[in-house]
């Protein structure tokens, strides 16, 4: 997608509905444990609209998953669980709502695809059993109905025989059909948003193909919002309209895809983009990592939480230690960092990009 | 057979697990074909990488070439010897010139012993001379992998994944070995610290002039740190060349779809990219019972009754480029699928039009 086609889709968005579909503003979820409090997401905002996906990318523990699981409100409220911050999921607020209300929403307005189908399918039940159950939850219907209703999604997402393998329990199924599978109780509902946690993480690369397929089309059939959680730009690239990146619980860098490959302005993204082999090009002699290894949450650094990993931190007496980055909102582009746009790009342009 | 320029030689290596029935007496029923006939050969100082999707038998040819499975049938030359049925005892001296690396930095280091045990332990059993101590020895070899020494006496708990991988990589170093077999050294790896550990391998290789054979299903880092890649299906090597041979001119149809399948970075070209995409349809077929003839018929868009009837060679196509495919995808297919993707920097870097 284009920038100029994006903002028309931003423009429209709003005439016509004034909110966003989905309005995450300023979420926050804190863990306090034994060893000090863990901010594993502090203050991420996003918006998102019917028929738009987005692409959360991170490293493990930079709280990709956890904004998730904040989304949807499956995160038990104990004592040592606090989350702060609004989601809107049409016009609803969430956070502050209540439990039973959220789960009514969750499976038939929003639901998650997850990474490993092999764990997060019950290995007692059948794959069919689990379906209707989660379409009875919501729906007022007969056992007969909610079974023709399991068959028709499984023939939906690619799975050959329907009316026989609804039958089989998800041992029975190859990695690939289990995920298919997972999608299928995922839509049973026609779910307004989807989340897909690292759907494909688990697959090769041919089922992956496959099921990134599937998403993209179910998505074209459903007009469904689309947030894809993953740690790999080759599949973020393929789906995402707009990316956010996030490190330390923070959403470092935030804009269109074409944007965030083309012109990408935090050093954390350049490092990603850098420490990335290529199959579709002739190599280069070397990878550039990025030096040292991602913070822990307990205990993250002061002020920018990457500069202890970044090669530009500390230019012209930037005070990348002590003060703590703002995500600049841009029109389309927002970049948590100190070092002023204009040297960012020239930087870009003269140190990154040539090597990348 | 044995010329003595391969450093590793495998003809017709086979491994198949018996699948047992009965409570006493135990029958033999039919077989897991895990790796059922495949020739290569490592030439010193070269990578050859070994890619397949999960099932193919790529790790247990891995564990074939270090003997810790023991083949079927077929035979490993290791430096002009055979030794594809060595036994333990006769083996054991081998071991210090044939290492591996794991996948799993969590489960393949002892979580009771210190790091210095554990990169100590090979040179312990094998009775290797440290002169200035094995304290000494396993120091410089934590700093050689980029580990701070002082770490010695440290459990593994206490590292990152990345660094556990170090450890790994420590540990199989320490005997000096020609051959290093990694099985998916990185793949359990964040995407920085991956790359991290690529650049480690690539400079252990220069410095100790080590050979690798390097198992992975991540199809950019084989590209990345391999000179020849060989391609598994169901326990075949269906495809072998050098690198950008491969990944330029693909020949077998299972590789181009393998390729055309890779995600692609780059927003830009990603409708160029579905557009020429190979979706393969359905799963790999079971290793129990394959398909005969070409075990990539039944999902090949371009299979005909010969596929059933024979199977086809690996046979030399272009200067060490060898393919087992009847009908192998020549030039003119390639440019009409498009398969052919290659991006110059501009290509990727140019700002977007309109």
């Amino acid at each position: 997608m284009s920038l100029l086609s994006a903002e028309d889709a931003a423009t429209a968005g709003q005439s016509d509905g004034g909110t966003p579909f989905l309005d995450v503003r300023d979420l926050r979820v804190h863990f306090s444990t034994e060893d000090g409090l863990v901010r594993a997401v502090d203050g991420v905002s996003f918006a998102l609209e019917r028929g738009e996906t987005l692409g959360i990318v991170g490293e493990s523990g930079s709280g990709k998953s956890v904004t998730s699981l904040g989304i949807l409100g499956l995160h038990r409220r104990t004592d040592n669980t606090r989350l702060s911050g609004e989601v809107w999921l049409d016009g609803e607020e969430l956070i502050g709502s209540d439990r039973e209300r959220v789960r009514q929403l969750r499976g038939q307005k929003m639901s998650m695809i997850f990474q490993d189908p092999l764990t997060s399918m019950h290995p007692y039940f059948t794959v069919g059993a689990q379906i209707i159950e989660a379409y009875r939850v919501h729906n007022n219907v007969s056992k007969k109905a909610a079974r023709a209703r399991a068959v028709e999604m499984l023939a939906r997402v690619g799975i050959p025989q329907p009316d026989r393998r609804i039958d089989d329990y998800p041992h029975q199924f190859s990695g690939g059909m289990r995920q298919r599978a997972m999608i299928a109780m995922a839509l049973v509902c026609d779910p307004e948003l989807l989340i897909a946690d690292e759907p494909t993480t688990a697959l090769d690369v041919t089922v992956q193909a496959q099921i990134l397929d599937l998403i993209r089309d179910l998505q074209e059939e459903f007009h469904s919002a689309v947030i894809i959680i993953t740690h790999d730009l080759g599949v973020v690239a393929e789906l995402a309209d707009d990316i956010l990146v996030m490190y330390g619980g923070k959403c470092i860098e935030y804009g269109t895809a074409d944007e965030l490959f083309r012109r990408p302005e935090h050093p954390y993204t350049w490092g990603l983009l850098g420490s990335m082999p290529r199959a579709d090009r002739s190599v280069r002699e070397r990878l550039i990592p990025i030096k040292g290894t991602p913070p822990s949450l307990i205990n993250l650094p002061s002020g920018c939480a990457f500069h202890p990993r970044c090669p530009y931190a500390f230019r012209n007496g930037i005070p990348c230690r002590t003060v703590v980055p703002d995500l600049s909102e841009g029109d389309v582009h927002g970049v948590a960092c100190h070092i002023p746009p204009p040297e960012r790009r020239e930087i870009f342009a003269t140190d990154v990009a040539p090597s990348l | 057979m044995a010329t003595t320029d391969n450093l590793l030689e495998v003809t017709g290596l086979e491994k198949h697990f018996p699948i047992k029935r009965g409570a006493i007496v135990q029958r033999k029923v039919g077989a897991v074909r895990a790796v059922d006939g495949i020739d290569f050969a490592i030439r010193p100082g070269e990578t050859l990488g070994l890619v397949g999707e999960s099932g193919c038998g790529k790790s247990t040819t891995g564990r074939l070439v270090t003997r810790l499975l023991e083949p079927t049938g077929g035979k490993v030359v290791f430096d002009g010897r055979d030794i594809t049925h060595l036994s333990v005892g006769a083996m054991r001296p081998l071991r210090r010139e044939v290492q591996m690396i794991f996948q799993d930095p969590y489960s393949s280091l002892n979580p009771r012993h210190t790091v210095g045990s554990i990169v100590a332990a090979p040179l312990l059993i094998q009775g290797i001379p440290t002169p200035q101590g094995t304290k000494k020895a396993v120091q410089e070899l934590l700093e050689l992998v980029g580990l701070n020494p002082e770490h010695y006496n440290r459990y593994p708990h206490e590292f990152s994944g990345g660094q556990r991988q170090r450890i790994g990589i420590a540990r199989a170093l320490a005997l000096r070995p020609k051959l290093i077999v990694a099985d998916e050294p990185v793949s359990a790896l964040d995407v920085s610290i991956q790359a991290q550990v690529v650049n480690l391998l690539d400079d252990l290789q220069r410095e100790l002039s080590l050979t690798y054979l390097f198992i992975a299903h991540d199809l950019s880092v084989v590209r990345h740190i391999s000179d020849r890649v060989a391609v598994m299906y169901l326990g075949k090597v269906v495809e072998i060349a050098p690198r950008d041979e491969l990944y330029e001119n693909p020949m077998h149809p299972y590789t181009v779809a393998l390729l055309s399948a890779v995600p692609v970075p780059d927003p830009g070209r990603r409708e160029r990219a579905q557009r020429d995409r190979i979706l393969l349809t359905g799963d790999v077929p079971s290793p129990i019972n394959p398909p005969s003839g070409c075990r990539f018929r039944t999902r090949c868009w371009k299979a005909q009754q010969k596929c059933a009837d024979e199977v086809p060679p690996l046979a030399e196509l272009a200067t060490g480029h060898r393919v087992a495919c009847h009908f192998p995808v020549d030039e003119s297919e390639r440019t009409a699928r498009g398969a052919l993707r290659t991006a110059t920097q501009q290509d990727a870097l140019t700002p977007p039009t309109g």
